[in-house]
């Protein structure tokens, strides 16, 4: 299958008092149509970031793309016009965010917000509109819809107002739903269910699914593909399975070592990574992940490893071989 | 790297860290860029000089002697400023209003935040009915135009203090009961903000610990909590000299203010509005001094906000 | 919200008590009121004596401020001031409506002075209040999406050049330039003084004419401060994640900011333009004085000057009352605009 997003070398910088900070550096990744993409990483490892400049959200000042090209169905996202650019957000590509108590306008009716994006790209009217409306919350599983449209968001449960976001970016169909940690915000029963509703939602209508999070038990139920970042780098890419079966770079396998599991044996302590996450300003020579690694040679600490395939779908960026612990020869 | 304890993990990351900024570096930082604001410091250091150096060159009976066969005479080369309605240059008088209407604004300032931070201090924390109480207080103040206010105090107090003699110049005792009267009201503004401050504060760790420990309540509320305020306290007591500058310009010029003929640039101003197509050069030059001070004021106070924003953190290049 | 209302009335009546003791309490302390009587001075002590059982001063204060409050036409007072309360007092008390009768304009009725000037103070502070809103929203928003450009720098100077300046020197400034320079340059020139022109008479036009410099005094200050706020408002607004999401579902811009920004950052414009209405009222003082217009901010400077206390702590109660009602309108419309507490 054909991707349907491509990105390219994408670099993201972002100018702040503290210095420029490094965001994204140089990624490249693609997602298939129809299918979903986990992208997994800390706080501030440039997921989100990179989300945003597919939307081309990123505020100027002082964030700035600085490389890269983003293909979507032929087009370079990073090339086209601002107005070109609207018409694709919201019709061809939607999004939905971590915090659906901030991300909503608190001042207009949840009616008015999910209809407005269908009166103004698919030419609806109010009517028509609120109609659709009325069918997407049912979609959604938000109860007693005719009512609904009218509340305002403060009126809403946090789960309901997440499936509103869910709504309100499914609403003109688009090809694409990029999920920024949609349920880090939400407890746990109400996370369930929204990882339900995407599924099915997906399944429905045949979109391709990006969805970000830190938590790796999310992605293992939803993603197809998944791609692990750190400090703005795509470190390892592979197929769902693949990845929590073999993990190969260090990063990933001090992620997943550091999940607490129902079957460890009580007493032992949690495994952490030691050290702290890059701050994006700071520029080491050599891997990001150097200094926390556990496998690190002297390579690493020099030269930062390139993103390569190792296995028929997988790729990582590390100079060692987490299975013998030396480097690997190429 | 293999067997590496994380205290050494962070050692050999923070090798390459770029210097953390503190706290009062990133404030000084932020200042110096409002570029406004350092602008608004030289100028007011500019006029504090006028007011109090000019002094070095005339005397205050110059300032206060009067010539009427040069009344109303338009800027000169002997009045640089011309002279007002019984023939006082007025270039001199602005210099001694100067010391008087920024003297005011000062000294108006010390009274309001006195005030303010005691009432907001005390209703913050001991909370209850006292707070009740105070607040009731502060928001009926709060409700009555200051300037009105300010007038009938003016008026009937006005003459209620002798003159006074202080670092060698004599002025009006209407001086000291303006100061007065402008620090009763304006204190309210202050007060809110401190009890505010107060009220989240007095439930932090370090005030329990505080209490624990058997501090006094005087000791609590002056040596811990207080001085966590200082920042927004500073802010609105540097933007209140103006208001109070304001305020004694508006009284004066009104005619209850100080009475000549001590100078202030407010009063200098009073009944010029008779003179306007005569002689503007009565109310223009007191009236841009008094402009030029409030803007600097402002420039500063508001540069001092923007530094001690804690949420000010992205530059915008 | 009925229950918002109400409340927000209730919490306003303890505070009308207050600044009427407030005031009152001012009102006793502030000059000798035997020694404006009439203008003549009154020294025999016998006179004093009875004068002051007249004016009722010799009650204890507690009843001197029930009478003002609420009058004594319910109990007998000392009328001839004989040290025996033996007539049905006349007066009805400030919760009635009356505020005693002037000292200086014998005789007349305090409510009746003040309303004959308070409808042209309102001429000019209602249109005032108005361009105030329109102007401080219309630089605003456009200072805050033109952010960092020149046209923002330019406007924000202006913006603390407006809000520095007192207001005399506004309205003196403007006369100078409007009335009297223009005048001189032959140009169509604005009337500095009156309401209208006693030669052409109390017109409408003429009215309108007179009111053009007072009011561009009135509102140039406070529409320079609001700006900024509204600029303010509008930048933290611009940056809230709503706003995102609203250009993240592709929506132009322009139906970003005023179908989803604006509302937002007016909101607050509201509060503030109540706790305006007091700023307004002194402004209208020195306005007032300056173009010699018959407001009541003159009558209170006129009757001030001259010691007369009816009128003064009339106006100053009339004034608070005034104050705190609009605050109470506009909290009750801002609860009412915003769906939070409507609906809440």
């Amino acid at each position: 299958m054909d991707p349907i997003l491509t990105l390219e070398n994408v670099e993201v910088k972002f100018q702040t008092l503290a210095g420029m900070v490094n965001a994204v550096n140089g990624v490249s990744y693609s997602v298939e149509a129809g299918k979903t993409l986990g992208i997994v990483g800390e706080s501030g490892c440039g997921k989100s970031v990179s989300m945003l400049t597919v939307m081309r959200l990123i505020p100027d000042p002082p964030g700035k793309i600085t490389a890269g090209k983003i293909f979507f169905k032929g087009q370079d996202l990073l090339a086209i016009s601002e107005e070109k650019m609207e018409h694709i957000r919201g019709s061809e590509i939607g999004m939905v965010f971590q915090d659906p108590m901030t991300s909503l306008n608190p001042v207009l009716t949840i009616g008015r917000q999910i209809g407005e994006a269908m009166m103004v790209h698919n030419g609806f009217s109010r009517e028509q509109a609120d109609a659709r409306t009325i069918e997407l919350l049912n979609m959604v599983g938000i109860g007693n819809p005719e009512q609904r449209i009218k509340e305002y968001p403060h009126q809403f449960s946090g789960g309901m107002r997440q499936r509103a976001g869910i709504a309100m970016a499914l609403a003109c169909v688009p090809d694409i739903l990029i999920a920024d940690e949609p349920t880090t915000a939400l407890d746990v029963t109400i996370q369930a269910q929204i990882v339900e509703l995407t599924k099915r939602l997906q399944k429905e209508l045949g979109m391709a699914v990006i969805w970000i999070s830190h938590d790796l038990g999310v992605i293992a139920e939803l993603a197809d593909r998944v791609i692990v970042m750190y400090a703005g780098y795509v470190v390892e890419e592979a197929d769902v399975f693949a990845l929590y079966e073999n993990p190969s770079h260090p990063y990933t396998l001090s992620l997943l070592k550091s999940l607490p599991r129902v079957d460890d044996s009580g007493g032992e302590r949690l495994t952490t990574i030691p050290g702290f996450p890059p701050d994006g300003i700071t520029v080491m020579p050599g891997c990001p992940f150097a200094p926390r690694c556990s496998f690190a040679v002297e390579h690493c600490q020099k030269e930062n490893p390139p993103l390569e395939l190792v296995d028929h779908d997988h790729k990582i960026a590390c100079w060692v071989d987490v299975k013998t612990g030396t480097e690997r020869s190429l | 790297m293999i067997g590496t304890a994380e205290s050494e993990v962070i050692k050999i990351q923070e090798e390459f860290k770029t210097e953390a900024l503190t706290p009062g570096q990133l404030m000084r930082m932020r200042f110096r860029r409002h570029k406004m604001a350092v602008f608004g410091l030289v100028m007011l250091v500019v006029l504090i000089l006028y007011s109090f150096g000019g002094s070095l060159f005339f005397t205050e009976a110059d300032a206060n002697f009067t010539n009427t066969k040069e009344r109303l005479s338009a800027p000169s080369a002997a009045h640089p400023f011309g002279t007002d309605t019984i023939g006082r240059d007025i270039l001199i008088r602005t210099i001694y209003g100067g010391q008087i209407s920024l003297l005011i604004g000062l000294a108006a300032v010390v009274v309001e935040v006195f005030l303010g931070v005691l009432i907001g201090a005390i209703a913050g924390y001991y909370g209850g009915w006292i707070d009740g109480l105070l607040m009731r207080f502060t928001e009926a103040m709060f409700n009555i135009p200051q300037l009105f206010l300010l007038l009938v105090m003016a008026k009937f107090f006005g003459r209620s203090v002798p003159d006074i003699n202080l670092f060698g110049r004599q002025f009006s005792g209407s001086v000291v009961v303006i100061i007065v009267i402008i620090g009763l009201t304006s204190w309210m503004y202050l007060a809110r903000i401190v009890r505010a401050n107060f009220l989240s504060l007095k439930e932090r760790e370090f005030v329990l610990a505080a209490h624990t420990t058997g501090t006094s309540n005087s000791s609590i509320i002056f040596q811990h909590i207080l001085p966590n305020s200082i920042a927004p306290i500073i802010v609105s007591g540097t933007l209140s000299v103006a208001n109070a500058i304001l305020a004694e310009a508006y009284i004066s010029f009104l005619g209850l203010g100080v009475k000549p003929p001590t100078a202030t640039w407010g009063n200098m101003l009073e009944g010029a509005y008779n003179y306007v197509e005569t002689a503007p050069w009565l109310w223009i030059f007191p009236g841009l001094l008094i402009v030029l001070t409030v803007l600097s004021i402002n420039f500063v106070g508001d540069g001092l906000r923007d530094a001690v924003d804690p949420h000010a953190l992205i530059d915008a290049g | 919200m009925t229950r918002y209302i109400i409340r927000r009335i209730l919490q306003a009546i303890p505070l009308l008590f207050i600044i009427s003791v407030l005031l009152f309490v001012l009102m006793i302390n502030t000059g000798d009121p035997l020694s404006t009587m009439g203008g003549r001075r009154v020294t025999r002590p016998a006179d004093r004596e009875r004068l002051s059982r007249q004016l009722g001063l010799d009650q204890p204060i507690y009843k001197q401020y029930l009478f003002w409050l609420i009058g004594n036409d319910w109990t007998n007072v000392d009328v001839d001031g004989d040290g025996i309360a033996e007539t049905t007092g006349i007066r009805k008390g400030i919760l009635r409506g009356d505020f005693g009768t002037s000292i200086t304009q014998r005789g007349k009725e305090v409510t009746d002075i003040i309303l004959e000037r308070l409808p042209n103070t309102l001429i000019l502070m209602i249109p005032a209040e108005i361009i105030i809103i329109i102007l401080s929203l219309a630089v605003g928003i456009y200072s805050a999406l033109r952010q960092y450009s020149i046209s923002d720098h330019i406007i924000t100077g202006l913006s603390f050049i407006g809000y520095s300046m007192p207001i005399f020197f506004i309205a003196l400034l403007s006369m100078y330039i409007f009335g009297v320079n223009f005048k001189q340059w032959g140009l169509p020139y604005l009337p500095t003084v009156g309401m209208f022109d006693p030669k052409i008479g109390r017109t409408i036009g003429q009215v309108l004419l007179h009111m053009i410099l007072p009011i561009f005094s009135l509102t140039v200050i406070t529409a320079a401060g609001y700006s900024r706020f509204v600029r303010s408002q509008m930048l933290e607004v611009i940056s809230e994640d709503y706003i995102r999401t609203a250009r993240a579902k592709g929506l132009p811009k322009r139906m970003v900011i005023t179908g989803h920004a604006l509302k937002n950052a007016a909101l607050p414009l509201v509060t503030i333009v109540g706790l305006d209405i007091p700023l307004l009222l002194g402004g209208a003082v020195v306005t007032e004085t300056i173009f010699a217009w018959p407001g009541m901010g003159r009558l209170f400077i006129d009757h001030l000057s001259r010691s007369d206390t009816p009128v003064v702590m009339g106006i100053l109660m009339m004034i608070s009352v005034a104050v705190i009602l609009s605050q109470l309108i506009t909290d009750i419309i801002y609860a009412w605009l915003d769906p939070r507490i409507r609906y809440s």
